[in-house]
């Protein structure tokens, strides 16, 4: 493509300016508070803000608390990312392979991507709720046994779920058109070498798939670390024994529960390094991958 | 090596007939090509032969064994795309070999068998690179070698060569046909240049619209075109026609233009009073003083062909190429004569469009399918 070049005018930074509004608003703006926030403590009473340096990320790591917010994070980025882009190749493969009522799952499949966090949330609210939703019945055979604010991996488990339904479709997406990608001759090739279907997918779809594997990968860690709130509030509310305090609900929970705006910053950098530390792979490794020509 | 036998297929998309009542045998370790237009069905039947589509009706008998419900890897045929279809993923050795692999071949025996074929396409040196660091010549070699590898009873190509730059697909067509004399396997070669189906072909099947027109050895085909179409097709530059009568008394045929050109007694008598086209290769006339030759004409232009130049004249209203090896360059709408010898006028029914041979012909009508 040629890239057509124009003198600067004044429609420039008209065009720009309602983009860079908004991204100064809901982005740099906050940033430049949370910063400000994490390197400054309020002062008991009144007062204004007084300089501390690292005394807040000292603090926060030190916090065991944190720390476990770490782990169910961890744990919870894995197990939705595992479990969404499995469920996405899976499905993806079927429609490419065009079994049975494909037509069905494409639609059927891209929907969730389209639903808010927190109507996810609610969503499998209604799924989990111990004394009416779907998991109720197990309680019918086992009274009690089911009741997510009870059993913290039983809430690990139903947040995890609802994640994992909401990343499927993205990965679904990305997955099928990388199928589909695949030129049918090359399938009809390996087709005439002998290779059954099982072994067509092991041997030819599989690995071309591999350059959109890692770029999902590192896609749906980022997203689970950064998009996991509204699920977080609606289905658990961080509970039970805080087992799904996540980092971004800890962000909330610790900022605007317990007023410590500065824990809070404080966190919100580290969450911010580590987004950004997660992009930076992705750019740095992910984005120059094996192209096959 | 195989016999192919292909009775009464059709081939029907949803409501779309694009192949009907197609009848061909292929003899063991014979090299045909089907040669046709773009869109007339080649593809379609060397896909219904490799497996690759399912036959709507009649039936495909490879060695024998009717095929129709096997699977692609129980025919036995092996196949070279025109866009060659590499695994852009595998090594050239591991495209090679892969269906060695897949068949359970041991890795000993697999490598030395890479080895061997490789080196026999010339890519000894390139074993371990990837496809996309290959040339297109080489790329074809690695899927000629890919076929080649599993000795496979049948070959299939289909335009294999047609990615290739001009002189490489001669060399190309050369190592085909000398691979071809060495593993004899039945083979089977879609083109749409006639010349590469003239130069590979033990027999050319001309095909037309999903049927096929007529099946020949090269020299069949362009000596006694069965067909108005194939006669129109094989042959480069292209046959002219005109129209006419015969007359079975003067034992010549009356174009309309007004010019009389003697035919043949055995094929006068043939043709007697019927309106046919007359097929004239430009290769066979020749240029003469205006007045001089049977046919009248004008120049209409002059093609420099390097060594020779295509005269394209006009008779009336339609269209006469001459192929002359002679120096002149008369100018644009200048009379000029054309003279025809006796015996190279190919007449065709104007209405069936089917070739007239002569009567109580020695040589038998060449058959069609
Ligand atoms: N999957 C399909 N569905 C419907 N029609 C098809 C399909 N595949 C091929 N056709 C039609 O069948 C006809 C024959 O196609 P085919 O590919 O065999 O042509 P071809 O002779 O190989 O042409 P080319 O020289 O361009 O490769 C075409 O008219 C094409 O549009
Ligand atoms: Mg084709």
């Amino acid at each position: 493509m040629r890239r057509a070049h124009f003198k600067f005018s004044w429609i420039v930074p008209l065009l720009l300016a309602p983009q860079l509004l908004v991204i100064f608003t809901f982005f740099y703006w906050p940033s430049a508070q949370a910063l400000y926030w994490a390197f400054t403590l309020e002062q008991p009473w009144g007062g204004g803000n007084t300089w501390v340096g690292f005394d807040n990320f000292r603090k926060v790591l030190s916090d065991p608390y944190y720390w476990g917010s770490v782990r169910v994070s961890v744990i919870y980025a894995l197990a939705t990312t595992i479990l969404a882009m499995g469920m996405a190749l899976t499905l993806a493969l079927f429609v490419d392979r065009q079994l049975a009522g494909y037509r069905v799952w494409r639609i059927g499949i891209i929907w969730p991507y389209a639903v808010a966090a927190p109507a996810v949330g609610l969503a499998f609210q209604f799924v989990f709720n111990p004394g009416a939703g779907i998991f109720s019945y197990i309680n019918t055979i086992s009274p009690g046994w089911w009741d997510l604010s009870k059993h913290p991996w039983q809430a690990v488990t139903a947040i995890v779920i609802a994640g994992a339904w909401k990343q499927v479709s993205y990965s679904f997406i990305f997955f099928l058109a990388a199928l589909q990608a695949i030129p049918r001759s090359l399938t009809e090739a390996a087709a005439m070498d002998g290779a059954r279907p099982l072994r067509r997918m092991i041997d030819l779809q599989l690995p071309l798939l591999t350059p959109t594997f890692f770029f999902l990968l590192v896609i749906n860690i980022t997203d689970s670390f950064t998009d996991s709130f509204g699920i977080v509030d609606t289905l658990t509310g961080g509970g039970p024994f805080r087992a799904t305090d996540l980092m971004v609900y800890k962000i909330y929970s610790d900022g605007f529960r317990g007023f410590d705006y500065s824990g809070a910053a404080a966190q919100s950098i580290i969450l911010m390094c580590l987004v950004m530390a997660l992009t930076f792979i992705q750019f740095r490794y992910i984005e120059r991958r094996v192209h096959y020509t | 090596m195989a016999e192919i036998a292909i009775r009464n297929v059709a081939k029907t998309y949803g409501k779309t007939r694009i192949m009907e009542g197609v009848n061909l045998t292929i003899r063991n370790g014979e090299f045909v090509v089907i040669l046709g237009p773009s869109g007339c069905g080649k593809s379609t039947l060397l896909r219904l032969i490799a497996g690759l589509e399912e036959i709507t009706a009649g039936e495909i008998a490879i060695a024998g064994q009717v095929v129709n419900d096997l699977e692609p890897r129980e025919r036995g045929c092996a196949m070279v795309f025109q866009n060659y279809a590499l695994y852009p993923h595998m090594t050239v050795a591991e495209n090679i070999g892969y269906a060695l692999k897949v068949a359970g071949v041991p890795k000993a025996e697999r490598q030395a068998r890479i080895a061997a074929t490789a080196a026999s396409v010339g890519l000894g040196d390139f074993l371990d690179r990837r496809p996309g660091q290959l040339s297109g010549g080489q790329r074809q070699r690695v899927a000629m070698a890919r076929a080649i590898i599993r000795e496979p009873k049948v070959f299939l190509f289909d335009e294999p060569l047609s990615n290739l730059d001009a002189k490489l697909r001669v060399q190309m067509r050369h190592e085909i046909r000398r691979i071809h004399t060495r593993i004899k396997a039945t083979s089977i070669f879609v083109t749409h240049d006639q010349h590469e189906g003239m130069t590979l072909a033990d027999r050319l099947v001309v095909m037309n619209k999903g049927t096929i027109e007529q099946v020949g050895t090269p020299d069949e085909i362009y000596d006694r075109p069965a067909s108005l179409y194939v006669a129109g097709f094989i042959g480069s530059p292209a046959m002219s026609f005109l129209p006419g009568r015969v007359d079975a008394g003067r034992q010549a045929l009356m174009l309309e233009s007004g010019a009389a050109l003697p035919l043949p007694r055995a094929l006068a008598q043939a043709a007697a009073g019927r309106l046919v086209q007359a097929g004239l290769r430009p290769e066979t006339l020749s240029l003469t003083a205006p007045g001089k030759g049977q046919i009248d004409a004008r120049v209409d232009f002059v093609e420099e062909l390097g060594a020779e130049r295509l005269y394209h004249l006009m008779v009336e209203d339609l269209p006469l190429s001459v192929l002359s090896s002679e120096k002149v360059r008369p100018a644009e709408g200048a009379p000029i004569g054309v003279s025809v010898p006796l015996g190279a006028l190919h007449l065709f029914d104007a209405d069936t469009g089917r070739r007239i041979e002569p009567q109580a012909a020695e040589t038998p009508v060449a058959v069609t399918a």
